[in-house]
This record gives C-alpha cells, structure tokens and sequence, in this order.
C-alpha cells in the first residue's frame, strides 16, 4: 500500500502523465473536429502512425524539430484531404474509407521508412524535444517539476485544446462546424457551403492527428519503430466519445487514460507486481477506459449528422 | 441591402420562364411569375405540382435548366442560397433547417457573420432578435436549445433567421402543415405585421381555407405548370380545388350502409392507453373515432394491430375470443392497418415500391414459394397494385422515398385492400394528403365498406368523420362514449364529449 502512495506523491508520476497524455490529446482533438463536423475519420491511426514517421524523417533529414511538426501535419493533411474527397463531395462510406486510409497511411510510413533506410537493422536516433522549464512557474516545489517542466509538444497540445474550444464555442467557424455536424441543411439553408465545411474539419483535423503521431517520435522516443502508435489513435476515437465531443472533457479522457498508463508502468516495479505478470498491469487502463466509456456515455450527445454523407438536393 | 432605387410597384421579383426537368419528369415547366411590394401571393397545388421544386430554384437550392431569377431588377446566379439570401429572399423549409442542440440565437447567427471573425457578438444580436420578436409578435427565448422546442416556436425561430437577415421576400414551403389551428392564426398575424411593413410574402399550401383567409393573389400549379392565376376576391375555394386538380371535384356520398354481423368486438378492454372499452365492429359498416390528438387513439390503434394486449377484458373476432395477439395473428385475422404515419410505421423508405407492396405478404404465394422469394411474382403483384390504384412512380424498383406523400399512401391502401381484409384500421388515413388523393381514399374506404368490411376510421378532422361514418365514438382519455348514429350528432355535440363531457357516469 506504501508503494502506491509513494507513486501517488512522486512529481516525476505527475509530469509522466501529462507527457503520455499530449499525443493522445492531439489526437483526440483532431478527431473531435472531424466528429463535429459529421465525418468519423477511423484514418487516424495509420494518419498517426505517418506523422511519426514523417516528423522523425524530416528531422534525421536535416530539418529542424518544429520543421518536423511542420512536416507531420503536412503529411497528416494530404492523407486527410483523401479522406476528405472519398467521404464529402463522393459520400463514401466513412468507415470504409476510414480503414483503408488508415492501412494505405500506415503501410506508406512503412514502405518509405524501408526506402529511406534500406541497410539499418535499429533505426537511427534523432535529438528530440528537450524540457523546458517555464520561468517562475517551475521552481514551486512538486507542482513545478510536475507540471511545469515539460517539452515544449506538451505544452501546445494544452493550448490546442484552447483553441479548439474557443473556435467551436465563441467564433463563427466553430458555430457553422457545429451546426454541420448536426443538419447539414440548416448551413446550406443558411448559405454556408456543407462542402467546404467538413473537408476543412477532416484535413485540419488529420492534420492534428499526425502531430499526435510525430510527438511519439520528436518528443516522447526520438526515434522510429513499426507498431510504435501501437493502438493510440483507436482510443482516441473512444476518448472523443468520453468527452461527449466537448474539447476539454475529451482531454480529462486523455489525462484519465495517460494516468492509469503511468500508474501500471509503476506499479509493476513494485513488490507486488513481482507477483502478478506484467500482461495484467498492461490491461489496466483499456480495462478501466472501458468502465469509464460505459459510465460516461450514457449521456452522450452525439452529433446527428456524424456519418451521414449530404447530398445536395436529394429527399 | 441591395437598395436599388425602384418605383412603388415595380415587381420585386420576376420570376422568368423557369423550367427545370428531374430526368423524364418535368417538375416546373417554363414558369413565369411577378411579385409586387406588401403581396402575399399563394401559391396553390397538388402535391407533386412543382410548389416546392419552384421555391427552391428561386432560393437557389437547384439550379434550374432554363429560365432566370430577378430579385429588385438583379438576376440572381444560379444555385447560390448565400445570393438569394444577400438579395433579401429568406425562405422557411418545410422540413425545418435547424441544429437542434445548439440554442435559437445560434441558430439565427449561422452564416451571417464571416467565418473568419473572431468573436461571435452575442449580445447584440440577442437584442436585434428580441425586437424583431417583439416587433413581428414572435415569441421564442433566445437561449432555449432548439430540442426543446415546439414545432410551432421551430417555425417561429426560422420566420427570425429570415427576418435577422433583412429578408425583402418571405417563402413559406407549406408552413401550416406542422400547426395548430392557434398557431396557425397566430403566424397568419406575423404574416400580415410583415406585410404591413413592406414585406412580400409567398405562401406555398394546398389547404385551400387557409389560401383564402391569407392571400392577396392565387397561383395555381399542376403537374409543373402554371395553370391559373386569380385575385382571391374574385374567387372561391370550390374554383381553387377545380383549377388545383384539373377536374371537377366531387366529394364522397356514402350511400346508405347495411350493417352486417359483429367482426370485431371488445369487451370492457383496459390496456396501458385505454379505460374499459366496449366497441364492435360490424361489417358493412363505417366506425368513426372522434377525438383530440393523444387520447387513446394510438392506444386503440396498437391493439387492433396487435402491438398490445388486452390486460383486462376480451377480445373477439368473429365471435371467437383470442389470445396470444400478435401482429402476425392480426394479419392471419384479416385485419387491414393503414397506419398514423406511413413515413415511419407504414412504410420502409429505402425499399423499393415492390418490397413495400409485400411487407405482410412476403411469406405468401407468389411472392414466394416453396421458402423462397419469388421476386417476380412479387413485382406483378406490384405493378397490379400501381395500375389498380394509380400509384404515379416511374416502377415499381423505385425506391419508396423517392414518392409523394399521396402515392405512398395509395400503396399502403393498395397493399391493404388487396388481401380483401374483413377489418380496416384507418388510422388518419388522409393526413397531409391534397384533395385529389383525400377524395380518392375516402371512396376507397367506401367502397370497402360496401363490399362488407367492417372499417374503423380514425381522424381529428370532425368534417371527415361525419361525412364517412355510419356511427360515431368519441375518445377522450382511455373511455370510448356510446355509439352515436349517423345524423344525430351535430360537431357541436361532439365537442362537448371530445372535451370529457358526458363520460360521468362511467368514470
């Protein structure tokens, strides 16, 4: 019982979790932007999983680290205007659509990795994103090391949240994005293009997503693996059902997840865990991420329109 | 807005020529039209006419083959709301066109300010909107979120959106359909403030009372053509219906019925909706259910469908009690449902006329043998139903979405007449259908009748019920009053029992 106390109070537990949260926060915000606008986007694991590769590739190229970010999104952007063109103006299905941009985009990262390193057998280090302290902040005792000494990824994707719950809750963009993932016609009876809307959301979104993705490689790992993203896009898709679609529940999600993430690492280093196989504290946050999903969604509002295509003028 | 200066009466929309073709069908067939300054113009047709195709080419949700759209002398481009809606038209759908979990003054600011801008400035927009509420005798709260709202304060919250955008012309697609006869009066009282200040008003319906007690000036469209064109002093609601259909009306004459056995009869039934009921259902014979929307008639309904069970009292059918009522059993009982909302209980959309013609039937020679579908007996007997009973659809693959409101139900009536059912349940058989289609289910029905089915007809529309029933209940929460015969109940009377008078002595 010591032990887990000792965890609960370590600062070092604390910084962990907002660390293994940030990826998950972009991407769920990512997500969120799509599902709003009424496009479930299942390409942001394979769009995750290129983004690390393209921000890392960027990086070992010889471009600085937020060149890398810039590269990331980019890629996260292109596979989301696919994405995008299949499921908005051709009304495709989104989970169809959804599953094979995330094989193509995972498969591509692959294949290029393949290309670009053809003779490694480990891949090459790349030096990442170190931590930085903010000024004042980070000399309070615990809080400071805690929170306030994270790398610089970490603090953007809480600012990310920010911004996307300013521009959905108090800017016309966010207003319209709302309103066409709910009825679709109420923005063209309005004469707002549905079009545009939701292409916009899905590529802005993927492109988040893949920043998501390059902050395993940039920030967290500072170097690329097969199966590194290893499943963290599809609980994104499930935090933004946490989060009743709201920006800042989607993110206690993820800070919820990222915890009980922490917590399991540490607490197969105790004595206890000696005990027990390691596969059952690897478990723990899907198995309680579950819980949490059951408890939570109940009272989800989800937007009316999301997975229905808009056919202009059809009954 | 686009303030060019124009003489008092010039038109303020001309519409020119309009023509605009659904693969074969032409919905709007070279139309032309003006529309003068503090008009309200209806305009009048069956459904299916082009009203709605017509509208939506002016506010630019299709693009039209030929033709051109002034409003205040500029032509319009075609397929462009955001143009019509910058040129002053604001338009209410029919099918309302808001986000339900966002609140009323969003739903009033979307799209009118630039995407890009920063904030939102709800709060002077809040008060723009409490005084065009105030102004047009428009009530809503702009905070409430649009779920929670009535159909009637729905449509309120769309005449705003219109009005917040500086709409010079007002289309309303159909907008009493949804309403209550106050609310109703109470838009036609918005209409008329609107109008007084300047405002031109077209008014899509096919109700011809209310075309009377609103317009300045009838339109009449059929089959996408305009076909007439009338001050509506100078005319009568009997020249509109002929002008509208293209015939001359004439309303059903039940001739005397012959009242056979009882084929259904209830016993002192309770179920979750109803209160010790006693009905029988004799054949040859029209039972009309009179009553205020919500007081049993559903309940009523889902009993005889097989949707619910007696919990206390029996039910007979051809002098046997049953037990174990299903759906299924129902159907085996020879027990025809023409459904409350044939959208979403008496139809799939999806499925095609042929699928929809044999949804009870599936089991049944030959639409299937041997447990197998048989598809192509199946279409005969889809195309014998669309010949028989004038189903305008172009096959019967078509899927079932795609037809109007009265050629959905002339197939619900086909597929049930068909089977010869011994019981018809009517429930509102005729809701939201135009005169043409009204008149011909109501001869159905009699026709049924004559042939010995025993009919309940359910309607809230008092002149319905006494033109077709032999006799007549009133329902009013759960209890069924005695069976009044033909003639010897005037509306008045019936309002009374329909209000809970009368039912004292069986409380």
């Amino acid at each position: 019982m010591n032990e887990i106390v000792d965890i609960l109070i370590s600062a070092s537990f604390w910084a962990a979790i907002l660390r293994i949260a940030s990826p998950l926060i972009f991407a769920t915000m990512g997500e969120l932007i799509c599902e709003r606008a009424g496009v479930l986007n299942l390409g942001i694991e394979g769009i995750m999983v290129m983004g690390a590769f393209a921000g890392w590739i960027a990086v070992y190229a010889g471009l600085p680290l937020w060149g890398g970010v810039a590269v990331a999104m980019l890629s996260g952007m292109a596979f989301g205007l696919i994405h995008a063109v299949l499921t908005v103006p051709f009304g495709l299905s989104q989970h169809v659509v959804g599953i094979g941009i995330t094989l193509i985009a995972t498969s591509s990262a692959y294949y290029a990795y393949r290309l670009s390193l053809p003779e490694v057998t480990s891949p090459p280090r790349i030096e990442p994103f170190q931590p930085v302290d903010i000024p004042g902040l980070s000399d309070i005792p615990f809080i400071g090391t805690a929170l306030f000494s994270q790398t610089p990824l970490t603090y953007f994707a809480f600012f990310t949240v920010l911004v996307v719950a300013f521009v959905l809750y108090r800017t016309p963009l966010g207003l319209a994005l709302r309103a066409v993932g709910e009825n679709p016609s109420a923005v063209e009876a309005q004469g707002l293009s549905v079009t545009a809307l939701r292409m916009g959301a899905v590529i802005v979104g993927s492109g988040l997503m893949a920043v998501g993705g390059a902050f395993l490689t940039l920030s967290a790992f500072s170097s690329f693996f097969f199966e590194m993203v290893n499943g963290r896009g599809w609980i994104c898709i499930a935090l933004v059902v946490f989060g009743a679609w709201s920006p800042s529940k989607a993110m206690m999600g993820a800070l919820l997840f990222a915890g009980f993430d922490a917590l399991q690492v540490r607490l197969q280093q105790t004595s206890f865990g000696a005990m027990v196989p390691y596969q059952v504290f690897l478990m723990i946050p899907y198995i309680l991420s579950i819980l949490a999903l059951v408890l939570m969604s109940r009272r989800a509002n989800v937007p009316a329109a999301l997975m229905v295509p808009y056919n202009r003028g059809e009954r | 807005m686009t303030a060019t200066p124009l003489a008092q009466d010039d038109p303020v929309l001309r519409l020119c020529n309009i023509t605009k073709r659904f693969g074969a069908l032409t919905a709007n067939d070279g139309i032309s039209f003006d529309l003068a300054r503090g008009e309200v113009m209806a305009l009048l047709g069956e459904n299916g006419a082009g009203k709605t195709t017509l509208m939506n080419i002016l506010f630019g949700h299709y693009s039209a083959d030929d033709g051109s759209v002034e409003v205040f002398g500029q032509t319009l481009p075609p397929g462009q709301p955001g143009a019509a809606l910058r040129a002053g038209v604001g338009m209410v759908h029919q099918h309302f066109t808001l986000a339900d979990n966002m609140t009323v003054l969003d739903n009033i600011l979307l799209g009118t300010e630039s995407l890009w801008k920063f904030g939102l400035g709800r709060g002077a927009a809040r008060a723009r909107v409490a005084a065009l509420s105030r102004d047009f005798g428009l009530e809503v709260d702009p905070d409430a979120v649009i779920a929670a709202l009535s159909v009637g304060e729905r449509q309120r919250v769309e005449i705003l959106k219109a009005l917040y955008r500086d709409a010079r012309i007002l289309i309303l697609d159909e907008p009493t359909a949804v309403l209550t006869p106050q609310e109703t009066d109470a838009l036609f009282d918005t209409l008329r403030r609107a109008v007084a200040l300047g405002l031109s008003v077209i008014f899509i319906s096919h109700k011809l009372h209310e075309v009377m007690a609103i317009s300045t000036r009838v339109l009449v469209l059929r089959h996408g053509r305009l076909v007439g064109a009338v001050a509506t002093q100078d005319t009568d609601r009997h020249k509109l219906a002929e002008m509208m259909v293209g015939a001359e009306i004439i309303p059903p004459a039940p001739s005397k019925a012959t009242p056979g056995v009882p084929l259904l009869m209830l016993n002192r039934v309770t179920t979750a909706g109803l209160r010790d009921v006693s009905l029988t259902l004799r054949a040859g014979q029209i039972t009309g259910l009179a009553g205020v929307s919500g007081n049993g008639q559903g309940a009523l309904a889902d009993l005889l469908s097989g949707l619910a069970v007696p919990r206390a009292g029996t039910l007979e059918i051809a002098g046997d009690t049953v037990t174990d009522w299903t759906p299924r059993r129902a159907i085996a009982a020879g027990i025809g449902r023409i459904p409350e909302d044939r959208h979403k209980t008496g139809t799939i959309a999806d499925f095609t006329l042929t699928e929809n013609a044999i949804l009870e039937t599936y089991a049944d020679i030959p639409n299937s043998r041997y447990g197998w579908m048989d598809w192509r007996g199946a279409e005969q007997r889809a195309e014998a139903i669309i010949a028989q009973y004038d189903i305008r659809c172009p096959g019967p693959g078509t899927r079932i979405r795609l037809l109007s409101g009265g050629n959905m139900q002339k197939l619900i009536l086909g597929r049930v007449l068909e089977e010869s059912p011994r019981v018809i349940l009517a429930n509102q058989p005729v809701r939201g259908l135009d005169i043409g289609a009204v008149t011909y289910v109501q001869n159905q029905l009699l026709n049924a009748r004559d042939s010995g089915a025993a009919v309940l007809l359910i309607s809230e529309d008092l002149d319905e019920i006494l033109t077709l029933s032999d006799v007549i209940h009133v329902i009013s929460e759960g209890r069924l009053s005695p069976a009044f015969p033909r003639g010897t109940m005037k509306p008045a009377d019936l309002g009374q029992w329909m209000a809970g008078q009368g039912f004292e002595y069986a409380a």
